[in-house]
């Protein structure tokens, strides 16, 4: 992760009237339970989360259309295992945020640390700074979008969906990838074995416009390089010996 | 597991309450280490004076102690005491002092020598040994502190962080060594002594070894990427600089911020969520095999 100044924590004007849940004087576990069950059954659930002070397990394993704003840092896996939900953090979250996301949206207005939306399954991650070592790894669907750079070992084994990296990718990107495919703006400090750079073809331009579009960046497709996997480690090799 | 601290002060208020921004990030740390927790902090004037740090568990005579300890070495010798937990000032060698302590009760640890660090640890989680000895009340210019959670050897005073060896250096760590008996091996055969069998003191005398062989920190750290085979966050201070580094994997978790005033350290954000003006500061994670080093 970069060295950049943390979010601002402001927020946009809202659609609907907030729910304010003050996590000092609730904590973790009132808190989650109120988003599981009273905040699905408001007209226009809207939940924001106040004083966060970089706690884990924020807004996890959420199960229906709401809206969550986590005004401030959080700590480890915020809103892992989400489905349909709409969760934002204005400020950065550590490791693991959205992990096992099954559908939804994401979005970290500051950096994440490690294993961003690992193993995802669905939705999209958008993380608008940095984004730190393992990101996407072992993705199995859904898109992740990163504002700026992703560390080392980014995509790591990962299998279906998207990684968008706008800045640079730090190195190893896309170890051992199977079918998933990463695009970058900037750098790539290095690929991971079995990952290769292939030319972006015209579905990758269109599909790649309506991410980027859908995610809030305004970058021309054209800018990005592709990275997908060399296919070469699928199966195993007895004639290799182990030599890769 | 384990959490790690520390924390620099720049302007003069804030290392007079350096203990007051200390033991919320300790206590914070509580659930990634509760089996023994240690704070070694720097004051700001080196003393002339060596600085015995010695704990003597239970109820003892400390002003024999004092007495035989002075007529042994410096009528001028002079001992501050909180619980179990003495610094004796005094013109002495560390050699034949710690032979002292030795003979008059083996029970007597030595914590560190040196002319600007204090080290206090004990078995137990942060509230409990933060409350024993004050650390509330503490002042210095900067600190690391460790809560540690044990995995590779017991929980005992001896085996508690942060690890010192030679003078004015300490070592806090998050993570594990898996080669740490090879070093201890080779680091025994130049001769230095072991008291544990823990990792992290491995990691200690290497680094100090290799820095009276001539080496800066900043070389002997490099070497340390080289030969010390592990996943870590390491966390030193010497009495001028807080040095941070991660291995190349950087797996284990650290979090830095600073301000005009501060800077912090800690394995998580939430042991520096309380610090006054960290809305404002720069909030950033540490890169794999990159030194920090921030002076006092």
């Amino acid at each position: 992760m970069g060295r950049v100044t943390p979010a601002s924590g402001s927020v946009a004007a809202p659609s609907a009237p907030a729910v304010t849940l003050d996590f000092p004087a609730l904590g973790v576990r009132k808190i989650n339970a109120y988003l599981h069950a009273e905040a699905t059954r408001a007209d226009h659930p809207r939940v924001a989360i106040a004083n966060p002070g970089g706690a884990h397990n924020l807004a996890v394993g959420l199960n229906a259309p709401i809206d969550v704003e986590i005004m401030g840092h959080a700590g480890y896996y915020a809103a892992g295992m989400n489905k349909l939900a709409s969760v934002t953090v204005h400020g950065n979250v550590e490791r693991g945020v959205a992990e096992n996301m099954m559908s939804g949206t994401v979005r970290v207005k500051g950096n994440a640390s490690e294993a961003a939306g690992a193993s995802m399954r669905g939705g999209l991650l958008v993380i608008e700074g940095n984004a730190s070592g393992r990101c996407a790894i072992s993705l199995k669907g859904g898109d992740v979008v990163v504002g700026g750079d992703v560390g080392h070992l980014s995509a790591f084994m990962a299998q279906a969906g998207r990684l968008v990296v706008c800045g640079s990718a730090g190195p190893g990107l896309g170890d051992s990838l199977y079918e998933a495919v990463l695009y970058v703006r900037g750098e790539l400090h290095g690929l991971g074995a079995d990952a290769r750079e292939e030319p972006l073809t015209a579905d990758d331009v269109a599909s790649l416009t309506a991410l980027l579009a859908k995610a809030g960046f305004g970058h021309s497709p054209r800018e990005f390089k592709k990275v997908a996997s060399g296919r070469t480690l699928y199966h195993w090799n007895s004639d290799a010996h182990q030599e890769y | 597991m384990c959490g790690i601290v520390g924390f620099l002060a720049k302007p003069q208020s804030l290392r007079a309450r350096l203990g007051e921004a200390v033991v919320p990030m300790l206590l914070c740390m509580t659930e990634r280490g509760p089996d023994s927790t240690g704070l070694a902090l720097f004051t700001q004037a080196k003393t002339a004076a060596h600085r015995f740090n010695i704990h003597w568990a239970g109820t003892h005579d400390w002003d024999a102690l004092l007495a035989q300890f002075r007529s042994a070495f410096d009528p001028a010798a002079r001992i501050e005491l909180r619980a179990d937990h003495a610094i004796i000032l005094a013109a002495a060698e560390p050699g034949p002092v710690r032979a002292f302590f030795a003979r008059v009760d083996p029970a007597i640890r030595v914590l560190s020598v040196g002319h600007a660090m204090d080290i206090y640890k004990d078995i137990g989680p942060p509230a409990t040994v933060a409350g024993k000895y004050g650390f509330k009340g503490m002042s210095g210019s900067h600190a690391v502190g460790h809560t540690r959670m044990a995995t590779e050897s017991a929980v005992s005073l001896g085996h508690a962080h942060p690890f010192t060896t030679g003078t004015d250096f300490c070592l806090v760590p998050i993570g594990s060594l898996s080669n740490y008996h090879s070093l201890l091996r080779s680091l025994e055969r130049r001769g230095i002594l072991f008291v544990t069998d823990n990792d992290t003191e491995a990691a200690c005398r290497f680094f100090e070894w290799h820095m009276r062989e001539g080496d800066t920190l900043e070389q002997a750290i490099v070497r340390g990427f080289g030969e010390l085979d592990g996943f870590y966050t390491l966390l030193m201070a010497t009495d001028d600089r807080l040095v941070l580094v991660r291995d190349a994997f950087a797996c284990k978790p650290a979090v830095v911020a600073e301000t005009d005033d501060y800077v912090a350290v800690a394995s998580e954000f939430r042991s520096l969520a309380h610090l006054p003006g960290i809305g404002d500061a720069e909030i950033f994670e540490p890169q794999p095999e990159r030194i920090y080093s921030w002076a006092v």
